[in-house]
């Protein structure tokens, strides 16, 4: 698996040829992307409120406000705090999800009857709807009459207040979550997994290594790759966090569940601050870049691309 | 990644709109002409009531054609932006009530002029009225009563509520029905920001002074009155905690047969009636120094760049304020029109139950409006946070109405 390696350029020539192919999409990118973020750019210096006319005349001149927007934003308690709660989700969530996830690729890997059937059922929770799931997981989580805490109440333990209550609520959209995206990146390790050299484990059997030293020294280090991948699409989708945030808690009790993009919808249409809102979008992005470009730098300490 | 990427979409439409919505009819005035309505109201059930006013409008003014627009709730308001934003907005269109207050400041809207506003509720229509302009029509209303389980009164041995009641005597009721057993509770009020700012009346208070140029959130009367609500919930536990509430919602809870009263939305009228197996009644809701009530309204406001102004107000008129808009609207079972003269609503009153219908319209005696101003979302946002916290007990309710206070002062300019 050679993700990110660099490949040969088109040539010319190559371009040439190919260009009619990438039209469609190159409209379509074009509009829907590349012409609302080189726009946002310029909201993001304005303090629009999301309802005047944007192309009228003098719009500029009566909305710039600079860098104004970034500093409010970047001075403010919400934003550190907002910071803080999706920090608190991502030390929560990458380990959980990375640790269930190879757990259930390596399992699935396993050559027994019925394993299609399991890899479908876990395959799953990554087909439904957000909307539908989150509406499901706060019924199970509701406190009193919740499945959740009727099953706990089964092993004597009183559950939690969890989507209520303020140190519960972010563990709890981190398990949902889990749930919901195990599968996701479990196929992406099951793949890299089936992808390893057999013969690499038919040398180990001779040696006489345990299966747990094959998992360790054989499948680990080849599926570096692949839980590369993994970390880089999953610490941008942690940052992005939304539509669970939306329906389960909004947010709340009390803020604990506040994360960068519910910000963002709150300002942009609830509040009428599409400025401030593109400017907190904007942040984020940055974010995102460093977080990718520091991730990007450091495979070269642990990741693996020899096969 | 997808909702990051509806933000972006949503620009990008806020684009395209401006790009292609520049196309210029005629006017054409005295002759046929085509307007569009958009609404929310209607989706989820009263489509067809709808239309139908649509069409007998059309009768009665064979000139005017309305084009309707239904659009659910969740997607409205977004929708709306853009297209407002995008200079695409119909010519006339439905808002809610903090909605209006953002567009009316923000100049997006168009004062409405030769409409006959002489049959509406004048409260309603003054809720509309910007610095003496009226920009919008309110087209229906609703408001909140105590509602009571009849059964739990009887064996608790209180006297059902009257239109006299004051907290105090909420509050002994409450107490004797909590005292029948350890999940029955006496009342479920939210502490939440739309109670709050009627509840705060009833004690003399208000979240602003009266010409809304400041912030009075931290006022003794108003802690005085959220303290009440609070205790409630952490001294006499009448109504349920958290815990207690164990993810139940207070309709679910009331209809279950375990809550004493409830103050809520005269819109709960046929859901209580299909789900409820013991009787239930209503009054008009106790207040403390004063008596104060709920008033939703939604209000139907006129694009700025319409073609028709005349046809759009003489659609908007009717629509609000006409009998045989009434008629259709009460028939069909759907909310009620902010008509001054409460005959028009006789047949409404003969529904059983509750059988104390007219405390209805005895509350609208003591209407309170909501606080409009331009930040209305951010400010209610606000203050509901701060609720919460001092609901659950992690702020007292002066910290909290404190913190609400020195949020708000700078967070929002007041006009």
């Amino acid at each position: 698996m050679k993700l990110f390696k660099r490949s040969r350029g088109l040539g010319q020539d190559g371009f040439l040829k190919a260009s009619p192919f990438l039209v469609p999409s190159i409209i379509g990118f074009s509009i829907f992307y590349l012409v609302p973020m080189i726009i946002s750019i310029f909201i993001s210096l304005t303090d629009w409120n999301g309802l005047d006319r944007l192309f009228a005349d003098g719009f500029m001149q009566e909305h710039f406000i600079g860098l104004q927007n970034y500093k409010d934003i970047l001075g403010s308690d919400e934003f550190w705090k907002v910071l803080g709660n999706t920090a608190e989700y991502i030390a929560l969530y990458l380990p959980l999800m990375l640790t269930t996830s190879l757990l259930g690729a390596s399992l699935l890997s396993k050559k027994r009857p019925g394993v299609g059937a399991f890899r479908v059922i876990y395959y799953i929770p990554v087909l439904t709807s957000w909307v539908a799931a989150s509406l499901i997981w706060r019924s199970i989580l509701a406190p009193q009459y919740g499945a959740m805490n009727g099953i706990l109440e089964i092993f004597g333990i009183t559950g939690p207040g969890w989507l209520l209550d303020e140190k519960w609520a972010m563990p709890a959209i981190v398990l949902v979550s889990v749930w919901k995206d195990m599968g996701f990146f479990a196929l992406i390790l099951l793949s890299g997994i089936v992808g390893i050299n057999r013969s690499y484990y038919e040398a180990a059997d001779l040696d006489g290594a345990s299966s747990w030293k094959k998992f360790i020294k054989i499948t680990l280090p080849l599926l570096t790759p692949a839980i590369f991948y993994v970390l880089i699409v999953s610490l941008i989708n942690s940052f992005q966090l939304f539509p669970q945030i939306m329906i389960m808690t909004d947010g709340g009790p009390n803020g604990a569940t506040q994360v960068m993009v519910e910000r963002i919808y709150k300002y942009g249409f609830r509040y009428f601050r599409m400025g401030y809102a593109s400017a907190f979008s904007w942040i984020l992005f940055v974010i995102i870049m460093t977080c990718t470009a520091i991730q990007m730098r450091g495979q070269k300490r642990w990741v693996n691309y020899d096969t | 990644m997808k909702k990051y990427l509806a933000l972006l979409l949503a620009l990008a439409m806020v684009f395209c709109l401006v790009a292609c919505g520049q196309s210029n009819e005629p006017a054409d005035d005295g002759e046929a002409v085509t307007i569009t309505y958009c609404n929310f109201n209607s989706s989820g059930g009263n489509e067809e009531t709808l239309q139908k006013m649509a069409d007998a409008f059309h009768e009665a003014n064979p000139n005017i054609t309305v084009e309707i627009e239904t659009i659910a709730y969740d997607d409205y308001f977004t929708q709306m932006q853009t297209r407002v934003a995008g200079g695409t907005a119909p010519d006339c269109y439905e808002l809610n009530i903090e909605n209006f207050a953002a567009y009316a400041n923000k100049g997006l809207l168009a004062e409405i002029t030769g409409a006959d506003t002489s049959a509406l509720n004048e409260t309603a229509l003054n809720a509309f009225n910007v610095n003496g302009k009226q920009y919008g029509l309110p087209e229906s209303f609703s408001n909140v009563v105590l509602i009571y389980n009849k059964d739990l009164f009887d064996k608790a041995g209180v006297g059902y509520p009257t239109a006299d009641w004051t907290q105090d005597d909420l509050q002994a009721a409450a107490e004797a029905i909590r005292a029948l057993g350890d999940d029955i509770f006496g009342i479920w009020q939210p502490i939440t920001y739309n109670e709050i700012f009627k509840v705060v009346a009833q004690y003399g208070g208000s979240l602003l002074n009266e010409d809304k140029t400041e912030f009075t959130i931290n006022t003794p009367e108003n802690i005085k009155a959220v303290q009440t609500l609070v205790d409630r919930v952490i001294d006499s536990n009448v109504q349920p905690n958290t815990t207690q509430q164990g993810g139940m919602g207070d309709w679910d809870m009331f209809m279950s047969g375990r809550l004493g009263m409830i103050p809520t939305g005269i819109w709960a009228f046929q859901t209580f009636t299909e789900n409820c197996d013991f009787a239930w009644d209503i009054a008009v809701e106790p207040g403390s120094t004063q008596k104060a009530t709920h008033f939703f309204s939604n209000c139907v406001v006129m694009n700025p760049d319409t073609k028709h102004p005349e046809a759009v107000a003489a659609w908007l008129s009717w629509l609000t304020g006409s009998t045989e808009s009434a008629d259709i609207r009460l028939a069909a079972g759907w909310d009620l029109p902010a008509l001054k003269d409460m005959d028009a609503l006789s047949a409404y009153l003969e529904i059983d139950p509750p059988a104390n219908r007219a405390a209805v319209f005895e509350s609208l005696d003591y209407l309170v409006m909501p606080p409009v101003i331009e930040d209305y979302a951010l400010m209610s946002d606000i203050i509901g946070q701060y609720l919460a916290a001092a609901a659950d007990g992690t702020m007292t309710v002066e910290e909290a109405m404190n913190a609400a206070q020195a949020d708000c002062v700078a967070q929002i300019s007041l006009g």
